[in-house]
């Protein structure tokens, strides 16, 4: 018990509220790219979607040093944004965000574009014929359709971004209470040699984690409930 | 009320070149997969976009390639039934309906419950389309289609997804549910049933072009080309010399036929219903055809022969079997008698036709 009262939450909180606006910006974003790109010709599309998909495959600090070449206050558009608008993003929340949102975005854009493939066409063609706008098809028939892929997009591009650590630690560092997620917490305490810490946050995710799982297979489970077991 | 097409489009090896004019209220297209009539429909409503052309639906350009005019689907008031229907899966009976209307439309809700009325659909209101028979997901479409007020209605197959048994009664409550609708109808299909019993006039296509046009009846009576009888049913051919104003010599089948009729010169060909043949017994009558049977087949409600002409171009080919089919209750006057000896081809039902 004294354990958990001298423990500092902080990291849950920032990790939770990481997870949350990165989740919501790659939603729309995801949604926006992947509906674009299902109408590209066959070349564009592999080319594009290789680049949407790059944060996913390659190294999170990879894809954190680019962010800090960009991001940095010692270059272009670092100044520009440090000194024109007042933005700093290395070394502070926003960077968690654009870390976890960059490294989490290909899930999002991926399941929803393999969702949308699923479609129908006929549903758009006769939305159009019923005089909808291109927005109230989007929205009313096409999203809901894709309803379980886009969910399960969802929850586990929440479960990436609020785990994410490579590209975090390089472009928001580890600064307690203000960048320090819990995956960074855990590797900092283990270092320490605090394997009691450690312990008890490596349990924090397992259970976020297991609890994700289980919606996302709630989520998609519940339109399979029909399909015979072989 | 008319509609006026003139269109090309390529797509592979394929090539789409129509053109009709209508002011008949229910048209049919009859056609076999593959000859370009969904596409035909689809240019129409604005799903697909022709190469060059031009439609026009009561003087209202809805496409032109020469003045670059391209209207949006949205724009067009083209209501399209879809051969799966294309319901929307995730809203109910009423949203489907209510898809078409503006929110901001205040007889919204009412002009819904009058679809749901009209096709009879009440108390399936709530209910989504993946819970309804497919009778009902057609009336919905339909209900979806009319809520909007088309100028020009476009049904593609509508039939093609349904069970056989389900299939003739919902033709006829599908016209019955068409009579209340002012605007031009055309009904794309391939079943010469379905487009018989619907339109008034009807195009026949086939490999992207217009074949044959004309009144449905007229154009089932007298074809005028072997294709085109072919499309319409019409199972047996045989190519024919003209003998004289009256008389036709028919090749394939060793016959000479002898009609009331004048036969026009460029003739060159017969066809004949295999439902028309008469049995006949002993002396040989005029325009008798003698046969030898090749085999029978025995459906539910109908016996049907096929037969190889004696004394024909000797053509032994199986797709030129003459074909003789025989409903239940026509075979009372065969039965306890004889195969009959001769096949009678009656005057009225002797189709004159060119290659």
């Amino acid at each position: 018990m004294e354990f958990l009262e001298s423990l500092d939450w902080s990291p849950l909180i920032i990790s939770l509220k990481t997870g949350v606006v990165a989740t919501v910006v790659c939603f729309f974003l995801g949604l926006f790219a992947a509906r674009k790109v299902i109408k590209l010709s066959y070349k564009a599309k592999a080319v594009v979607d290789g680049i949407l998909t790059l944060p996913m495959v390659f190294p999170p600090t990879v894809a954190g040093f680019i962010l800090l070449l960009i991001f940095s206050r010692r270059r272009p558009i670092g100044i520009f944004l440090d000194q024109q608008m007042d933005i700093q993003v290395v070394h502070t929340w926003l960077g968690c965000i654009l870390a976890a949102t960059v490294i989490a975005f290909p899930l999002m854009y991926r399941n929803a574009r393999a969702a949308f493939e699923q479609i129908d066409a006929n549903l758009v063609y006769a939305g159009r014929t019923l005089g909808m706008t291109e927005m109230n098809i989007f929205w009313k028939i096409v999203v809901p359709t894709a309803g379980p892929g886009i969910a399960s997009g969802t929850i586990l591009t929440f479960a990436r971004a609020m785990g994410e650590y490579g590209a975090t630690s390089m472009l928001a560092g580890n600064i307690p209470g203000k960048t320090g997620t819990i995956s960074q917490r855990i590797a900092m305490v283990i270092q320490d040699g605090d394997f009691a810490t450690a312990g008890f946050w490596v349990v924090v995710v397992l259970l976020i984690s297991f609890g994700i799982i289980f919606m996302v297979n709630m989520v998609t489970g519940s339109r399979m409930k029909n399909i015979r077991r072989w | 009320m008319s509609i006026a097409v003139d269109i090309r489009k390529k797509l592979g090896d394929f090539s789409l070149d129509i053109s009709f004019e209508s002011d008949a209220k229910r048209i049919g297209i009859l056609g076999p997969s593959g000859c370009g009539k969904s596409m035909t429909l689809k240019s129409i409503a604005g799903i697909e976009k022709p190469d060059s052309g031009r439609i026009v639906i009561d003087g209202r350009v809805l496409f032109d390639q020469m003045q670059k005019i391209n209207l949006k689907p949205q724009k067009r008031r083209v209501g399209y039934m879809f051969q799966n229907y294309a319901l929307f899966p995730t809203m109910t009976v009423s949203q489907n309906i209510g898809a078409g209307l503006d929110f901001s439309d205040g007889d919204r809700n009412g002009r819904i419950a009058d679809m749901v009325k009209r096709f009879n659909l009440q108390g399936l209101e709530k209910h989504l389309p993946g819970q309804l028979s497919g009778g009902q997901q057609q009336r919905v479409a339909l209900a979806r289609i009319m809520a909007y007020r088309p100028d020009i209605i476009l049904l593609d197959e509508p039939f093609s997804a349904l069970d056989e048994h389900l299939k003739e009664r919902l033709q006829h409550e599908m016209m019955s549910m068409l009579e209340g609708y002012e605007g031009q109808v055309i009904l794309v299909s391939h079943s010469r049933d379905e487009i018989y019993r619907f339109g008034e006039e009807l195009l026949i296509m086939e490999g992207g072009h217009v074949m044959a046009r004309g009144e449905t009846k007229k154009l089932f009576d007298d074809p005028g080309t072997v294709s085109v009888a072919r499309m319409t049913g019409c199972k047996n051919f045989s190519d024919a010399e003209r003998l004289n104003t009256h008389t036709l010599h028919l090749t394939d089948w060793g016959i000479t036929l002898e009609l009331e009729r004048e036969i026009p010169e460029d003739v060159n060909a017969i066809g004949y219903r295999a439902h028309a043949f008469e049995p006949v017994w002993g002396e040989r009558q005029k325009n008798c055809l003698q046969f030898r049977a090749s085999g029978i087949d025995e459906l539910p409600f109908e016996r049907r022969y096929y037969l190889f002409p004696e004394n024909g171009a000797g053509r032994a080919d199986t797709a030129e079997l003459i074909c003789w089919f025989i409903q239940d209750k026509d075979r009372a006057q065969m039965d306890g008698k004889p195969a009959p000896d001769y096949l009678r081809l009656k005057e009225e039902s002797v189709m004159l036709l060119r290659k």
